[in-house]
């Protein structure tokens, strides 16, 4: 990795101010990512995760504040030009976003052909079907169009483009929204073995208390305009604030944590 | 800042390889030279060495253990890249079979029978959906209430008003070159005042309703299309129907009453500005006066050609919304889909124009009207 930055932290929000017109989503938000832990972000609708999300990739340009990623400063102009973060960086959208005219091969393997055009179209081929393989698909689903595939096997083939640079970072944006419950905890189950193997610090953005309870080693829980806390799960459900409170507390939050009680 | 990838004998332990440097994705072509190279038979490989690993390098890794006789299983690594190891041995053991896609001959015929196939089952819909949209159209005359007003309102100001500016200015210019057109041939038999009923029977018969129903293949079809298909796209169209509401009389009756108005209303425009465009060549050109162009006009042409161009404008706007409305609906949830009808949807109403109004004009001339 050409990011320097000696320490252990991979994103580092500092004083996030992010606003639509007069409506104030972020307003001095502090967070940060250590390299290699999964970090479960949650908060009520229009707390602003995707918003956050989209302000790190640099998709949206922030009102005020400070992004580092990878030791990178996010929000300058240099910073922005030099490609690191683009190339360290795997995305899976909420919907998957695969190209819906290109086959699922080739959609995976669009970032390397434009990253690493050089490399032969054998190798290309081979490195995009390792990918589709590792995502836990059957390798005739690469000649597959999105709009052939399911919705949990769409989001599959989105996060075998997402790992196709071989990442240091993945963004998931609700993985395991719309998909049905034995589907979602499979897919709890791939980003788990991929975060391992792969050695990935993962940012996912979740309403699932499942998934937060299996996979993420932190949860940062966003209200308020700001992170409210930022630790591991047994401390943020003592965190004392009504959001939190019901979240955690709630029928469906009790269910999850005893269907982790069982399984432990 | 990278270390380069190396693999070779090692000295102490001859038939040992000891693998080193960066195995990673940005390391990938010269890793692919540096695996051409080495020796094809080894005891063992020894990969504690690598400083990192990647998915890419693992499985290069992987394919030369495979080739010198050993597995991947059998390469040492660092403990922190053992999962990785483990996870693309996994999936390298039965190497994926490459899908080549073939251009050859075969798939040129099997291109050609997709493409026959589509055509007939196009026609077959358009068929189809004529009589669909009859039938709805012939509900909504038998109880009124069912008309919705403000949306065909709405697209008549689209198809019709929006387009105006647009159909009077091209048919002036093509008035405007048929009249030159024909002075310069007919200035040889010293015959110019006959521009006059050229210009008005092209206009009055062909050019107008023709050049009309072109420009809204082009522009309202397209729109059509568009607005459909996205809607059905975005399960738009399903939610109608779900709301037991007819997508029918909802999205393709309005537009259709709109053309049906709209299309008719600008061939007569359509007729004017071409003959103006005639009569102006006429007048700078050849020396005529506006008047002498105007009572020419009145005393050599009869109404019949103008009854006869208008007649067809109902036809074609007919085909137009028709094609326009079935293709949205042929929308198959992709941007690529949408693309696709589009096109389909404009080279077809302009094809199926063009065509028909070739077949009016041979009746036309056979009916001697």
């Amino acid at each position: 990795m050409s990011a320097a930055g000696g320490d252990d932290i991979a994103i580092r929000v500092r004083g996030l101010r992010n606003s639509f017109g007069s409506q104030v989503v972020h307003d001095g938000l502090d967070m940060d990512v250590r390299r290699g832990e999964i970090i479960g972000v949650v908060g009520g609708s229009g707390t602003g995760k995707s918003v956050l999300m989209r302000a790190i990739l640099g998709l949206r340009e922030p009102q005020g504040g400070h992004i580092e990623v990878l030791g990178v400063d996010a929000l300058s102009p240099a910073g922005r030009d030099s490609g690191v973060i683009e190339r360290n960086t795997g995305v899976l959208f909420q919907n998957g976003a695969l190209f819906s005219s290109l086959t699922v091969a080739e959609n995976v393997a669009v970032p390397l052909k434009e990253h690493y055009g050089q490399l032969p179209d054998d190798m290309i081929h081979d490195l995009s079907m390792l990918k589709i393989r590792m995502a836990g698909l059957g390798e005739d689903a690469g000649a597959k169009l999105p709009a052939q595939l399911s919705g949990g096997m769409r989001k599959r083939a989105a996060l075998a483009r997402a790992l196709s640079l071989d990442p240091a970072l993945l963004f998931l944006d609700e993985p395991t929204a719309g998909l049905d419950p034995i589907g979602a905890a499979a897919f709890d189950d791939l980003i788990k073995t991929l975060q391992r193997a792969l050695g990935l610090t993962v940012f996912l953005i979740t309403h699932d208390l499942d998934t937060l309870y299996t996979i993420c080693d932190r949860v940062a829980v966003l209200a308020d305009r700001r992170v409210l806390v930022n630790a591991p799960l047994a401390e943020v459900e003592r965190f004392d604030h009504p959001w939190v409170q019901e979240y955690f507390h709630g029928p469906r939050g009790r269910a999850a944590q005893a269907a982790q009680a069982k399984e432990a | 800042m990278s270390e380069r990838p190396s693999i070779e004998h090692s000295e102490s332990h001859p038939g040992i390889l000891v693998a080193s440097g960066d195995w990673t994705l940005a390391n990938a072509t010269h890793l692919l030279a540096l695996l051409r190279e080495a020796p094809d038979s080894a005891r063992d490989i020894d990969g504690r060495d690598i400083s990192r690993l990647d998915s890419a390098g693992a499985m290069m890794l992987s394919r030369y253990a495979v080739k010198v006789g050993l597995g991947l299983a059998t390469v040492e690594v660092q403990p922190e890249f053992q999962p990785l190891t483990g996870t693309v041995q996994a999936i390298c053991e039965n190497p994926p079979r490459t899908v080549r896609k073939d251009y050859g001959f075969q798939q040129m015929l099997g291109r050609m029978g997709y493409a026959v196939e589509d055509y007939t089952r196009e026609t077959l819909a358009l068929v189809g959906f004529l009589g669909l949209t009859l039938k709805t159209g012939l509900g909504v005359l038998l109880r009124p209430v069912r008309f919705r007003l403000t949306p065909t309102v709405h697209h008549m100001e689209q198809v019709g008003l929006d387009a105006v500016p647009l159909v009077v200015l091209l048919s002036f210019m093509v008035g405007a070159v048929i009249a030159f057109l024909g002075a310069t041939v007919l200035r040889d038999f010293g015959a110019e005042i006959f521009v006059v009923e050229l210009v008005g029977i092209a206009f009055l018969r062909e050019f107008g309703v023709l050049l009309t129903a072109i420009l809204l293949a082009g522009r309202t079809a397209s729109a059509f299309t568009a607005q459909i298909g996205a809607m059905q796209s975005g399960e738009e169209v399903d939610a109608i129907r779900t709301l037991g509401l007819d997508p029918i009389e909802l999205l393709v009756i309005p537009r259709l009453v709109a053309l049906l108005v709209m299309l008719p209303l600008l061939t007569f425009l359509a007729m004017i500005a071409g003959i103006g465009g005639g009569l102006a060549v006429s007048m700078a050109s050849l020396g005529f006066t506006a008047e002498m162009f105007i009572t020419r006009l009145q005393e050599t042409l009869s109404v019949t050609h103008f009854w006869v161009g208008l007649s067809k404008a109902p036809l074609f706007a007919m085909v137009i919304a028709l094609i326009g409305c079935l293709e949205g609906f042929q929308v198959q949830g992709t941007a690529q889909s949408v693309g696709e009808r589009t096109t389909s949807s404009v080279v077809q109403s302009i094809s199926i124009v063009i065509l028909l109004d070739a077949f009016a004009a041979l009746f036309f001339m056979e009916m001697d009207w």
